[in-house]
C-alpha cells in the first residue's frame, strides 16, 4: 500500500492529487493506476515525469509499504 | 563560521522590506547584503494570476541544497529564501532572496546564482490563469541558458 501524490498537470488530468493505492511495488502501483485510468497510466510514464519515493527521486523499481509516499512529478517549471 | 540557509515556503503574501530589515539585524562581520525580489507580472492583462504548486518537504529540501551549495561556493555568511506558493496576484512578491557575505561581489553573484537556479530548476509547477483559460508553464530557453552559465 502507498500514498500516491500527483502534481501539476498530472493532478489536473487525473482529477485527484492524493490517494491511497494497494500495491507492493512501483510496477504494480503503475499497473493499478493504469487499469483505473489508462490515459493517466500513459501520462505517468511520459517524457520528463520523475518518481519520488518518500521525497527522494528514484529510477527503477522500489518495494512499497503502507507508510510509503509515492509522488509523480511532471517537468518542473521553476519558480 | 558555519552558515545554514533559511528556506520558507508560504501561501500568504509577504512584505519584502520587513525581511530585509530582519536579515540585516545583528551582524558584526558581514560587509555586504544583496537582495532580490521577484514580482508577479500582469503581462498586460494576459495573466490574471499565477498559481505555483510546491511539494512540501521536497521543494524546500531541494532549495536548501542549492542554498547550501551557494554558501560553500561564494563563502557566504547567510542566505534567506522566501518563496510564495498558491495563487499569486499581479504585483505581489513571488520570491525573496537575501545573501550575506564579507564583501559585495560574493553577495551579488550568489544572489544571481540562486535566482538562476530558482527560475529554471526548483521543483515548482506553475500555472497561468489568463483570459483564454489556464495553461501550465515550463522554463524558457533563456531560463535554462541563464542557469547553465554557472556550470562552466
Amino acid at each position: 500500500m502507498a500514498r500516491v501524490l500527483l502534481f501539476g498537470r498530472l493532478a489536473d488530468q487525473a482529477g485527484w492529487r492524493d490517494r491511497v493505492v494497494e500495491a507492493g511495488d512501483l510496477a504494480s502501483l503503475r499497473a493499478t493506476l493504469s487499469a483505473a485510468d489508462p490515459e493517466l497510466g500513459e501520462a505517468l510514464s511520459g517524457p520528463g515525469v520523475q518518481v519520488a519515493v518518500d521525497k527522494a527521486i528514484v529510477r527503477g523499481e522500489r518495494v512499497l509499504t503502507a507508510a510509503t509516499e509515492v509522488a509523480f512529478l511532471p517537468p518542473m517549471s521553476g519558480g | 563560521m558555519i552558515a545554514t540557509p533559511t528556506i520558507t515556503l508560504t501561501d500568504q503574501p509577504f512584505e519584502p522590506g520587513l525581511l530585509v530589515t530582519a536579515f540585516c539585524t545583528d551582524r558584526q562581520e558581514t560587509g555586504a547584503i544583496a537582495t532580490f525580489v521577484g514580482l508577479a507580472r500582469a503581462e498586460r492583462g494576459a495573466a490574471a494570476a499565477l498559481e505555483l504548486e510546491a511539494y512540501p518537504g521536497f521543494t524546500d529540501a531541494a532549495i536548501g541544497e542549492i542554498a547550501q551549495a551557494a554558501i560553500d561556493r561564494f563563502n557566504l555568511h547567510d542566505v534567506h529564501i522566501v518563496h510564495r506558493t498558491g495563487r499569486i496576484a499581479p504585483g505581489e512578491a513571488i520570491v525573496f532572496v537575501a545573501t550575506a557575505a564579507g564583501h559585495r561581489r560574493a553577495a551579488f553573484e550568489a544572489c544571481d546564482f540562486l535566482m538562476d537556479y530558482l527560475k529554471s530548476r526548483a521543483p515548482f509547477w506553475k500555472k497561468e490563469h489568463g483570459p483564454d483559460g489556464v495553461r501550465w508553464i515550463e522554463p524558457t530557453d533563456r531560463d535554462r541558458t541563464d542557469a547553465e552559465r554557472w556550470d562552466r
